[in-house]
């Protein structure tokens, strides 16, 4: 096999510090809104005792099912034993762990008593299956750490692949407890399936990959480093095949629901009546981030880069909505406590809830964003985590 | 040191010394009298040291038939008790917490009309004690679901699991209404206890089930289920009642009749 040249980016030029700059002012816009959500109470969100988890967990939970796909191609080199792969695993592996700090940050940041985040540390009840995410946030740090390790030091290279392998477990099970949060739930219509775990497996490959891509092509772009046509046109071909199983999980996935009667009207909000998370579901989720992603990575529009990053852009949009609806639209329709009857009551029974998501809500959920992106941009500046050239050239040597 | 008071008011006549010793002997004979009064209390209350028993399950019944239309007593005794600022009062009616509220229930079909207050069922298979990570979210032996204000960090989780949508969170820094008995505080979770300072001190109810009964409605029955002879046991022994989602299969302390 060809040896690849790793180096470490320059981040010398006043664009890598206007870059580094613009992200650090949104994580300081973050913590602003962190310190207004702590010193006020979430009297200050758009949450209340209806909408419970808002705009905050939209961000941390894309991104941390975004952070497990983000080792996707980490995993194809390692455990798939693809050669071709190999110089983008570092680079997958930072991302993911990147993106997973972002995404508990938020997830953090939110609690109503973030202070007590020790407590969380501390207290543990099996039965939660957010106290196994707590492990499995925490095992996905270390492995993927560990096997970025294996990466970077020659001298424990040897234990690459079994590495590799452990964090490829490792992320399928953290995204199957993801998913299993809202699986896990019996009170509303819309989760309590076991359906959402292998769901949002799915969604990670999908959502990562996008995010990879974009992070890959725009670093490669800014240092101008060589990045070939071979390797984007096979991971544009792998990324259509992501899209196209989301949206296959999701049509079952309603599909099923639409069968039984006791569903019909969850799904009528969903699909029909539910004004932004109807118009959240078709355009942003079905059409932004499912069909024009289809069509133009499979069609000849693919074989141009602009479009494959339109396509990525559109992919990670069409998540964002994704979430928003499976998280706040679920919440948004009201229990069904008496099937069959109207209810009514001052703490808003029976009636669809609303949401506004406020500015702080929002810009703590970007710092998050932002933080990912952060640390990445830092990362490949003090570690060689990117080859010096992934031309067509260098990449074709590797699979022989 | 001027604040000193003369010796001569400390004299064996003096006004201060026939207070103190009035005040002495009023202490005195309420020490020898009230270890017999509070033997009475401790009988139906629980010493602080002893654990909440397994063999008491408390439990209510709701008698739909009698909760009348517009009356919100068993509300306002909740929140007089509990010190939650009523719905009506508060600057942020989608935000505030509802220990209970009453419900308005409406067949579309024969148009028949039902009241009854909602609040925390205290299942015994409480899907928010389960998914609560730090296990703020208990159960007491005596089938009281609680939160513990110490270990509550706000995540909400059992807000999400609840079917009965019992829990609130406090949104905002609370004002002096709160009672030194029932701890409350900002970005932790709440719900009924079932007043559980009240059981506790051995009243045996609850402020809701008190004003209910107070504005003779009685379409409240608050006692232990585990308690064959008890009031809650006779009645439930006699009356068809359900549970709310029962499909759920989560053994409710609160059991409805006429629903």
């Amino acid at each position: 096999m060809a040896s690849i040249t790793f180096r470490e980016v320059d981040g010398s030029s006043p664009k890598y510090w206007m870059l580094f700059g613009f992200l650090g002012l949104f994580v300081l816009f973050g913590a602003l809104a962190w310190n207004t959500m702590h010193h006020h109470g979430h009297v200050v969100t758009g949450m209340n005792n209806q909408i419970v988890w808002g705009l905050p967990h939209v961000f941390a939970v894309f991104l941390i099912v975004a952070a497990s796909g983000a080792l996707n191609l980490a995993s194809i080199a390692s455990v798939f034993n693809k050669p071709m792969y190999k110089p983008l695993a570092p680079l997958s592996a930072i991302l993911s762990l990147a993106l997973m700090l972002g995404g508990l940050l938020v997830l953090v940041l939110d609690l109503g008593r973030s202070d007590r985040l020790i407590v969380a540390m501390t207290h543990f009840n099996f039965m939660s299956m957010f106290t196994w995410n707590v492990f499995l946030y925490s095992g996905f740090f270390v492995l993927v750490g560990a096997y970025l390790w294996t990466m970077l030091d020659r001298s424990v290279k040897s234990y690459s692949k079994a590495a590799g392998t452990a964090a490829f477990i490792w992320r399928l099970t953290l995204t199957t407890g993801t998913g299993s949060l809202f699986g896990f739930l019996i009170a509303r219509e819309l989760y309590g399936t076991a359906m959402l775990a292998p769901m949002f497996i799915i969604m990670s490959f999908s959502y990562g990959l996008a995010i990879y891509l974009m992070v890959l092509t725009a670093a490669y772009a800014w240092t101008g480093r060589p990045l070939g046509d071979a390797l984007m046109m096979r991971l544009k071909s792998l990324l259509a095949v992501f899209v196209a199983a989301v949206l296959y999980f999701v049509v079952v996935y309603h599909l099923t629901n639409l069968y039984f009667a006791k569903m019909e009207s969850v799904e009528a909000f969903i699909l029909r009546d539910g004004g932004i998370f109807t118009m959240l579901f078709w355009v942003g989720q079905i059409a932004i981030g499912s069909v024009l992603p289809l069509v133009i990575l499979l069609t000849g529009l693919g074989r141009q880069r602009s479009w494959i990053m339109i396509a990525c852009a559109l992919i990670i949009l069409g998540g964002i909505a994704q979430m928003y609806v499976t998280i706040i639209g679920a919440q948004a329709f009201p229990l069904d406590m008496f099937p069959g009857m109207l209810e009514k009551s001052s703490f808003f029974d029976g009636e669809v809830h609303h949401y506004s998501p406020s500015v702080p809500e929002l810009f703590l959920g970007l710092g998050g964003v932002a933080i990912a992106l952060l640390v990445t941009t830092f990362a490949v500046k003090v570690l060689r985590l990117l080859p010096a050239s992934l031309d067509d050239a260098t990449v074709a040597k590797l699979e022989h | 040191m001027s604040e000193l008071k003369p010796m001569s008011d400390n004299a064996p006549d003096s006004p201060e010394r026939r207070r103190f010793i009035g005040a002495a002997t009023a202490t005195a004979a309420g020490l020898t009298l009230v270890p017999g009064v509070m033997l009475i209390e401790v009988a139906h209350g629980r010493p602080e040291d002893q654990a909440a028993s397994s063999a008491v399950r408390w439990g209510m019944l709701v008698d739909a038939n009698q909760c009348a239309t517009g009356c919100d007593d068993c509300v306002t005794a909740c929140s007089t008790e509990n010190g939650w600022t009523p719905v009506a009062e508060s600057a942020h009616p989608t935000q505030a917490p509802q220990w209970i509220r009453k419900l308005e229930l409406q067949d579309p079909l024969t148009q028949m009309e039902t009241n009854l207050p909602m609040m925390c069922q205290h299942c015994a298979d409480a899907p928010c004690v389960d998914v609560c990570p730090t296990g703020a979210s208990f159960k007491r032996a005596d089938g009281i679901v609680l939160v513990n204000r110490h270990t509550c960090i706000g995540c909400r989780y059992c807000m999400m699991a609840c079917p009965y949508k019992a829990r609130s969170l406090v949104h905002e820094s609370l004002n002096d209404t709160q009672k030194p008995d029932v701890p409350r505080g900002i970005g932790c979770v709440e719900s009924c206890t079932f007043c559980v300072q009240k059981i506790d001190r051995g009243d045996g109810t609850t402020a809701c089930v008190e004003a209910c009964t107070a504005a003779g409605h009685n379409a409240l029955v608050f006692g232990d289920m585990n308690d064959p002879e008890s009031e809650i046991s006779k009645r439930l022994r006699e009356l068809p009642t359900k549970q709310v989602r029962a499909d759920l299969n989560l053994n409710l302390g609160v059991r409805y009749h006429g629903i």
